[in-house]
Parts: structure tokens; C-alpha cells; sequence
């Protein structure tokens, strides 16, 4: 900065106080315009909006829907705590099969009753539901159901537990355009009917899953961590505050910014036509953290000078010349690094940095309008928390006499931190998407364990030709291909096509097992096909397995729970190679939601490695033109940088699985970590320049910093704890990494800089 | 409640329906007049289709799914007239090839399910289809074999909602629900030009009562100076985005078709 400067920055401050009432009317006046836009903000629980539009497994998986049918699903577990098979229990299941044709936008109804059972009846083709009237079953019949069910591929281990212990229905659904108001629809209208069912029959379990509940507790947890999680991390940022600066009114003028800062970021998404869900819903609450900072570095400053017996107008003009600058900087740096979250390959992480990019610059024209004209409105007082901090200065002493030990001790910590990222592995799993305090986690675990495995691998099998599907040799490689997949670990149930062209081919030879296989005549299967296509009923029809020209069919494999995306993605290897091996002409990727999510952080990683390579470079840059000093601009990386790495390694250590929030973790912490490193070195820098020793100067900027780095720290780490007691993955890892990543930088800060700086800063002044 | 009624959707898709409540507010007399009128409707219907003795037709079908992709089926239809029941139906299949030449005998009745027989030229063998079924998917498409043919009038109540404009002619709107529970509707809305009582437009509604399907018919031929035949017939359905057009071609009425050619043994000689 020019000399020019302080002064021109001391006018435009003086301008601000001499006319703080009107500066406080057009902030306001500016606020409320903006704010009036938040009406149009917009809450979605559609999963889908995670993946960018032109995400291949994305469109390969809309591309599957729209040759098959819908893949949107619920499934119901029905867990009477013994065998399923009484009357009891079946007739319950029939009810409720019916029960849940009335479901909204249900299209279809899958159940253990209503699972359409063929066989031949003198010689002829009998198709019916497996059950039909449970209630008048001789013992001799259940056992026969019993004994069907668990021969049949189709739905043992699927809609029947192997145990026989635990039934189930899946609804299929078609979603309108706004999915968002179905979803709910459809999740109210399955509690309510759940809940009839459960008061009816409180010893049986119900236990609901699949993608639509899961939109739905993606709507319920945003909702929570807006309602929730930002007041209560306003709460402990005001008392953080409090504490901080130990003056009430104080208080009130960072209390007045924040509001201002959030009122006017919200309103501005509500005005571009924002859409939370739960990877942004935390906007409010990570802007509310950051901005703070800002308002505190001059508020403090403030309350120093009056400690120090300036009168306030001195005071705050001090402050303003002391602070502007960095607060611009860090203001910058931190708008910069959000900003690269637009790389992130899952849009929410882009709205995310943009807006919290826009409160960041937001808080800081706040800062320097709204916050000078309200410290000189209100009766200021020296705070009682004023003085040295003699801590700081032991710490100073100790980090300076014990500077060689340190740096050793410190990059042995360091390079042991880090070296736990080999551990790290990134995976996202929408079963654990949610903890344990939502419902729809405790289901989908219970079926899990109980049922079922909920991921799976879809596979479309082209034949290449019309009606190939009956085709001996395609239905022989399918059935090849279903048996590979069956005998591997991963894999729990398998839905494959020809298992209904042997059950035909068996009815059609009066049931003789012998003849359970594959028909040898390709025009005799596709007559099979026929007469048991034209006698199954309404909602039951194969449409969902094979494709209009019956040249392709749907093979589902169910993964075994537990499963971490590279184990799938793996997985999807082995099989395309099994394929390519044995089947040529049917080798094709996997598909469906499992796979899809099974690449995102992966795709996301890639995409934001670039960005935040380049962001780092760019920010670096700027540092090095503000610290106009080519040896600290290089030095100041190392405690930039090495902070996320070491969380990255303690987590590695501690848990071993990250998913999304570990791909944009790197952009969100760097942007708060390089303001500490400013505050400091810009600081360092003048001292240095005022003739200090490097020891002298160090011992001068913990004094001047040094407080305000702990208490900026402390907010941070408070406010990105509070984030991590969200619910949702994404949310808490994000927080819990980011918050590791603030403390381990602080301790670089004090720690690791200042012996690096007096090692390696030899000029002369 | 809902779970009672459940196990009888019929009566629960009565209850949740909406028109019907709202009749129930109506007077009575108004609903049971609603309720003949649109059952006199339905016979005149009939009446007009009466005496034709039987006709042959080709059918082609062409299945679109949401993706555009398209898919052909072609088959030959036969009809007999039968006096005092359903009509007897007989289907052979040409397209696909791997089907060709299966054919696909139904006896429709008045009073109980239908017999179905499906000849399987792979097999030489003709095997009754003991489901009730005629809600299902046929071949794959939109339409549902209940779709294709008039019903009879006995597998429906009625209900008159109202007269209105459809292109250049009026037509009078009927509500139909189905008798038999296995049914995949709960109602119908059917749209029939007050001059001919020809059908235009059939919009068909789930067991939940949503808007599953619409037919749309276009293309009206007259026969033997009195019965009028679709050429064209398009099935959208909206919960899906997959559709069906139907296109009926070369209608001869009053062939030498006997009764013998729609009987198990004939079924075999069929080509």
C-alpha cells in the first residue's frame, strides 16, 4: 500500500463517523432491500441435485430409468420377530400390499404376497399372487408358500429374509416435475398408514427404506440444520464474543453485523433463485463464523485504544488503520478460496462457496460502514479486559529459546500426521448419509442387517437385436453372468431375467424341476414369455425388467452392506472383465444410484484438486505482493498448507473414510487458515521493518496477534463444531475436519512459524 | 380406517373419491338419474354395435418408451359376435417373429371371467390361461387387453357428468367404474360424440384415483354403412412417459369367418 493510505483511510473513516446515523440508515435501508428476497429461497430433498446435469453415471442411470421404468423406490420391512409365514403375518402383508397401491404416485407394488407364483395346473399355465387370503390357509398350504418363497430367486433374500423372519414390499414410483412436494406426500402418507399398522400390531416391526425416504430425511435434515444448528451457533458466537470482549455493548455492535451479514447473504441467495439442501443448508452458520472474525479484529482493536486511554473517536480511527487492511486481505483470500468450490463437481458445494463467498465480501463492507458508525452511536467504556497477556509472552519466550527442538519436534509431528492420509479412503455411502437420530438411518441399518443389502449394481444387457432377450445363447450368457455374480462375496441377490424364462420352461413341462433351464429354442422361450406376460395383472408386468423391444433386460445385483465406493467401483471392474471374458457382446458398465454415488467424491476429488491448487497459487501470490518479501511469502505456505494435510491424516488415523466433505475440506479451511498467517506475518513484517530483531519481532507480533488469533480460533472452531453435531455426513465431517484443521493451524502458528521465520529470515534491517 | 377398506380397494377408491362425495351431497334422485343416463348411453352404445356377425382387421402397434426408442408388433385380429355374451375374440401374432404365428383365443362373457386360450406354434400346443387377468400390459405396450376391445357393458357402472364441444361435435362425458375388483382402474372418463356415440377419448384412472393413461381415437371409418371403426388409437401413459399408438388397418365385416375357427381346435389350424 501506498503512504497514502492511512490517510485517505483515516478520512474515509472519519467521513463514516461524522455521518453515522446516515451510514446506519443506508446499511439498513440496503439490508431490508436485500433481505426481502429470502421469501424466494427454495428447500429441496431431491439426492439428484448432488450430481452436476452432465455427470456420466448420472445420465447413464436417467438413461436406464426411461428404457425401464422409474427406479425411485420405498421399501417396507415387515419384522414380526418370528416366521412370516402364519396367517397372521401373511394376511397383515396382504393388507398391506394393498394399503400401499393407494401410496402417492405409486406405480407399482413388489411384495411377498402379491409376488406373481406360476405353475402348471393340467397342463396349463397358472400365474397368481403367492398369497390370496391368507387368512383361510391350511397349515399344509403356509408351509407350501413357505416352501415357494424361499425356492424363488426372484424374491428370497429380497422381499423374503433367508431366515424367514423378515417380509417385505417395495413401491415403485413415478416422480412428477417437483419431486420435492411428492416426496413428502409420499413419506406422510407411508408414516400415517405405518403408523395405523403399528398401533394395530405393536409386536411387529416396520421399517421403511429405499431412495424416496431417503430424499425425505435429506428435507428433514436440512431443515434441522437451519432451524437448529444456526440459531444455536449464533447463540455460542455471542457468547464467545461476550467473553472476548467482555463488554455488552461492544456485543451488540458484532451482533448488528453478523444479523446485517446474514439477513443481506440470505436474502441475495433468495433473490438468484437459491435451492438448499443439506450440503448447503450450513451457508448461514459458516458465513455467521467467518464474518465474525472481521467485526471482532476492530471491535478489539477498538476497546484497546480505549483501554489505553484514547478517547473513541481516536480509538476507532486507530483501529481502522490497524485492521482495514488485513481485514480486506483476509476478506479477499477467504472470498477466493470459496469461490473455487464452482470446480466442485456437485453443485451444492458451488452455491455453498458463492454465497459464503458473498457474506464473507458482505461482512467486510459491513465491517467497514455499519460497524465504525455504530461504535461511535454507542456509550463505549474500556473494556476490563484490557493489558498484557503475560501467557503470550512465556509462550513467545519458550517458542524462542526452544526454537531448534521445535522445529524438529514439529516436523516430526507433522510429517507423522500426514503420513496417516495413506490410511484415508474416500467413499460415500448413502446409507450413512444420516446418523442414528434419524429414523430412516435405524430402518435402512435394521434391513441390512435383517433383509437385505440396499446397494446395488444395475446392468442393462443389450441383446443387440429386437426380441434377442429370448435368444438361448444371450439368455445362457445372462444366466452365466447372474450365477459368476452370485457366487461372489460382495453380492447378496440377484435379479436376473432368466430365472423367469426356467421357472416357465419347468411350467411348462408340468412343473418338472429337470426342466428348470434355459428353453432351447429361442421362438419357443419368447412364446413362454408371451402367454406368461398376457396372464400377469395390473402393476405386475415385466416392463421393469426388459425394455420395450425386448432386446435388453435389467440385471440387479444387491450388494452386501458395508461395502466403500472403491470396493464397488471394484467390484464393477471384476464384473465388466467377467463380461468381456465370457460375454462381449454384453459387457457394459454398471449403473443405478449405488454407482453413481459410488464415483461422486471420486469425480469431485479430481475436479477440486485443480481448483485448489490454483486458488492456493493465486492466494500465495497475493501474500507475496502484500508481504513484499519473496522469503516470507515461501515460508508463509508451510503453515498455509500443512494444516489440512495433518487433519486429513489425523482423520485417516481416527476414522479411514471420507467422503464429499473431505473433496472440498481442503478449499473451506485454506481460505480461513491463510487470515491467520496474514494477521501474523503482516504484523511480523512491520516489526521487522521498524528495525526488530526477528526474536524482538516475533515477541511483538504474539503480543499484538497473538490474542486475536485465539479468540478468532476459539469462534471458528466453536461455530464449525456446532456444524459437525449436524446429522448429515457431508455436514459433520465437514465441520469436525475443518475445525482439526483451524487448531492444527494455530498451533503451526505459534509453534512452527516463528522458529521457521527466525531460522530462515536472515536479512539485515 | 384405511386399513379395512384396503383389503376392498374398490370400496376404498369409491370412498376416496372425490366426484362421488361430492354426488353424495347431490339429491338422490339427481345421482340415480346421473347414474341411468349414463347406463342408457352405454346400451345405445352397444345397440349401435350390434348385428355386425364378425370382422377382420390388422393391428399394428408401436411402443415408444421415454427415451424416444421405438418398438413394433403386428397381429391380425378376428372377432365373432356371439348372441347373448361377450364376443369372441382371436388375436395372431405376425411381429414379432419369434411369436409369429401364436395366436391368442378369448371368449368374452357378460357374468364371469373370460376363457383364454394362447396357441404356441413352438410348442403345438394350446394353453388355457387360467388368470382372471385383463388389466395387465399387453405385449408390452400401454394398452391393457381391456383397453382394446369395447367392453361389455355389464363390467361397468355409470355415471353422466355432462355434455361438451370436442372439435366440430358435442360429445356427451361418462363415467365408468369397473365391477371387478381385479380391474387396474378405479374409474374411467370416456368422451362419445352424441351423434354416433363413437368413443374420441378415454382418460383412465389408477386404484389411488391418479390419472394413469389417456386414450385418444382418431381416424373413423363407416362400415357397412353403419359401424363405425378407429384407424388410429394413441395410449399415453403420464406416470410413466411411455406411449402406444394402435393403428387398425383392412376392416372386413361380415367375412365367412365360422365359429369353429374360434374354438381350442381351431386355434390350431390358425395361420
Amino acid at each position: 500500500m501506498a503512504d497514502a493510505g492511512p490517510v485517505a483511510l483515516d478520512r474515509y473513516t472519519s467521513v463514516v463517523l461524522d455521518r453515522r446515523w446516515p451510514v446506519v440508515a443506508v446499511a439498513g435501508l440496503a439490508m431490508l432491500a436485500l433481505t426481502a428476497g429470502a421469501v424466494f429461497i427454495g428447500v429441496t430433498n431431491d439426492h439428484r441435485v448432488l450430481f452436476d446435469e452432465h455427470n456420466p453415471q448420472l445420465l447413464a442411470y436417467e438413461a436406464l430409468e426411461e428404457t425401464y421404468t422409474e427406479s425411485d423406490t420405498a421399501l417396507i420391512a415387515v419384522a414380526p420377530g418370528a416366521s412370516v409365514f402364519t396367517r397372521e403375518t401373511l394376511s397383515l402383508m396382504e393388507s398391506l400390499t394393498e394399503a400401499a397401491w393407494q401410496t402417492p404416485h405409486s406405480i407399482r407394488v413388489d411384495s411377498l404376497t402379491n409376488y406373481n407364483h406360476s405353475e402348471s395346473v393340467e397342463d396349463d399355465l397358472a400365474v397368481g399372487p403367492l398369497v390370496d387370503g391368507a387368512e383361510a390357509l391350511s397349515d399344509d398350504a403356509l408351509a407350501r408358500v413357505e416352501q415357494i418363497a424361499m425356492d424363488a430367486p426372484e424374491i428370497a433374500g429380497r422381499l423374503v429374509s433367508a431366515d424367514g423372519q423378515v417380509a417385505a414390499l417395495a413401491i415403485t414410483f413415478a416422480l412428477p416435475d417437483d419431486a420435492d412436494a411428492a416426496v413428502i406426500e409420499i413419506t406422510e402418507h407411508l408414516n400415517e398408514v405405518l403408523d395405523e399398522y403399528r398401533s394395530e400390531h405393536p409386536e411387529v416391526g416396520f421399517h421403511v427404506t429405499g431412495d424416496v425416504p431417503m430424499n425425505r430425511a435429506f428435507a428433514d435434515a436440512t431443515r434441522d440444520d437451519m432451524e437448529k444448528l444456526t440459531p444455536f451457533a449464533f447463540i455460542v458466537i455471542v457468547l464467545v464474543t461476550i467473553a472476548v470482549l467482555r463488554s455488552a455493548l461492544a456485543t451488540v455492535a458484532v451482533v448488528a453485523v453478523l444479523m446485517f451479514t446474514i439477513n443481506t447473504t440470505l436474502g441475495f441467495a433468495g433473490w438468484v433463485g437459491t435451492v438448499f439442501n443439506p450440503v448447503n443448508a450450513g451457508v448461514p452458520l459458516i458465513v455467521l463464523t467467518i464474518a465474525v472474525a472481521d467485526s471482532i479484529h476492530i471491535v478489539s482493536g477498538t476497546m484497546a485504544g480505549l483501554g489505553k486511554g484514547l478517547a473513541k473517536r481516536d480509538a476507532i480511527l486507530e483501529s481502522m488503520r490497524e485492521n482495514a487492511y488485513p481485514v480486506f486481505l483476509t476478506s479477499v483470500t477467504t472470498a477466493i478460496a470459496f469461490l473455487t468450490l464452482n470446480a466442485s463437481e456437485a453443485p451444492p458445494f458451488r452455491v455453498l462457496g458463492n454465497l459464503v463467498a458473498f457474506g464473507v465480501l458482505c461482512a467486510f463492507v459491513y465491517s467497514m460502514t455499519l460497524l465504525p458508525a455504530l461504535l461511535a452511536i454507542l456509550p463505549l467504556r474500556p473494556g476490563r479486559g484490557g493489558g498484557k497477556w503475560v501467557f503470550l509472552d512465556r509462550l513467545a519466550s519458550f517458542v524462542i529459546a526452544r526454537r531448534t527442538t521445535l522445529i524438529w519436534v514439529m516436523s516430526l509431528v507433522t510429517v507423522g500426521l500426514i503420513a496417516g492420509i495413506s490410511q484415508l479412503e474416500f467413499t460415500d455411502n448413502w446409507t450413512k448419509y444420516f446418523d442414528d437420530r434419524y429414523e430412516f438411518r435405524r430402518d435402512t441399518d435394521f434391513i441390512v442387517e435383517n433383509l437385505t443389502g440396499l446397494e446395488s449394481w444395475e446392468y442393462s444387457l443389450d441383446s443387440g437385436e429386437e426380441g434377442g432377450i429370448t435368444d438361448p445363447q444371450y439368455l445362457r450368457d445372462v444366466e452365466a453372468f447372474a450365477q459368476w455374480l452370485r457366487a461372489q462375496g460382495e453380492v447378496s441377490h440377484v435379479q436376473a431375467f432368466p430365472d423367469i424364462m426356467k421357472r416357465l420352461n419347468k411350467n411348462m413341462h408340468g412343473d418338472d424341476p429337470s426342466y428348470y433351464r434355459i428353453p432351447e429354442d429361442g421362438a419357443l422361450a419368447a412364446q413362454y414369455l408371451l402367454i406368461y406376460e398376457l396372464s400377469l395383472p395390473f402393476g405386475s408386468d415385466l416392463n421393469n425388467r426388459i425394455d420395450i423391444a425386448k432386446s435388453a433386460t435389467r440385471l440387479t445385483a444387491m450388494a452386501r452392506g458395508g461395502l466403500t465406493a472403491r470396493e464397488q467401483r471394484d467390484f464393477d471392474a471384476r464384473a465388466q472383465a467377467y463380461l468381456e471374458a465370457n460375454a462381449p457382446d454384453l459387457v457394459t458398465p454398471a449403473t443405478g444410484f449405488t454407482i453413481t454415488f459410488a464415483h461422486l467424491s471420486q469425480r469431485n476429488i479430481e475436479s477440486m484438486l485443480q481448483a485448489t491448487i490454483l486458488a492456493m497459487g493465486g492466494i500465495s501470490v497475493i501474500l507475496l505482493l502484500v508481504l513484499r518479501s519473496w522469503r516470507l511469502g515461501v515460508i508463509s505456505l508451510i503453515p498455509n498448507y500443512l494444516p489440512a494435510a495433518m487433519s486429513f491424516g489425523v482423520w485417516g488415523y481416527l476414522v479411514g473414510q471420507v467422503g464429499l466433505a473431505g473433496s472440498v475440506m481442503t478449499a473451506i479451511a485454506f481460505g480461513i487458515v491463510v487470515d491467520d498467517t496474514t494477521h501474523f506475518l503482516t504484523k511480523y513484517r512491520r516489526a521487522r521493518n521498524e528495525g526488530s530483531s526477528p526474536p524482538d519481532a516475533i515477541r511483538a507480533t504474539f503480543q499484538a496477534t497473538g490474542r486475536a488469533l485465539w479468540t478468532t480460533t476459539a469462534i471458528l472452531v466453536a461455530g464449525f463444531l456446532v456444524f459437525a453435531s449436524s446429522g448429515f455426513e457431508v455436514s459433520w465431517t465437514l465441520g469436525v475436519l475443518v475445525a482439526i484443521t483451524l487448531s492444527l493451524a494455530l498451533v503451526a502458528d505459534f509453534l512452527l512459524l516463528p522458529p521457521l521465520l527466525m531460522a530462515l529470515d536472515r536479512r539485515k534491517t | 380406517m384405511t386399513m379395512n377398506l384396503a383389503r376392498r380397494p374398490i370400496a376404498y377408491g369409491l370412498a376416496a373419491f372425490v366426484p362421488i362425495a361430492i354426488a353424495l351431497d347431490t339429491p338422490a334422485s339427481e345421482l340415480a338419474e346421473a347414474e341411468q343416463k349414463g347406463l342408457d348411453i352405454a346400451l345405445e352404445a352397444r345397440q349401435k354395435k350390434v348385428g355386425f356377425e364378425n370382422f377382420t382387421a390388422s393391428q399394428v402397434m408401436v411402443l415408444r418408451n421415454k427415451q424416444g426408442r421405438e418398438s413394433r408388433r403386428a397381429l391380425r385380429v378376428k372377432v365373432m359376435e356371439v348372441e347373448a355374451d361377450g364376443d369372441r375374440s382371436l388375436f395372431v401374432f405376425d411381429e414379432p417373429r419369434d411369436v409369429q404365428g401364436t395366436a391368442f383365443l378369448i371368449h368374452g362373457h357378460k357374468d364371469k371371467a373370460d376363457d383364454q386360450w394362447l396357441y404356441l406354434p413352438a410348442l403345438k400346443r394350446v394353453k388355457r390361461i387360467s388368470s382372471a387377468n385383463r388389466s395387465g400390459s399387453f405385449m408390452g405396450s400401454e394398452f391393457a387387453y381391456e383397453d382394446m376391445s369395447p367392453p361389455e357393458v355389464e363390467r361397468f357402472t355409470y355415471r353422466y357428468l355432462r355434455d361438451e364441444p370436442c372439435g366440430e361435435l358435442t360429445c356427451t362425458v361418462v363415467e365408468r367404474f369397473p365391477v371387478d375388483d381385479k380391474s387396474g382402474y378405479s374409474r374411467q372418463v370416456v368422451w362419445q360424440d352424441t351423434e354416433e356415440l363413437r368413443l374420441w377419448k378415454v382418460e383412465y384412472f389408477d386404484r389411488k384415483n391418479a390419472h394413469l393413461k389417456t386414450l385418444t381415437v382418431d381416424g373413423y371409418q363407416r362400415y357397412l354403412d353403419r359401424y363405425w371403426q378407429a384407424s388410429n388409437m394413441n395410449m399415453v401413459n403420464h406416470l410413466t412417459g411411455k406411449s402406444t399408438v394402435l393403428t387398425w388397418t383392412d376392416y372386413q365385416f361380415q367375412t365367412d369367418l365360422v365359429a369353429m375357427e374360434f374354438t381350442q381346435t381351431g386355434l390350431r389350424r390358425v395361420r
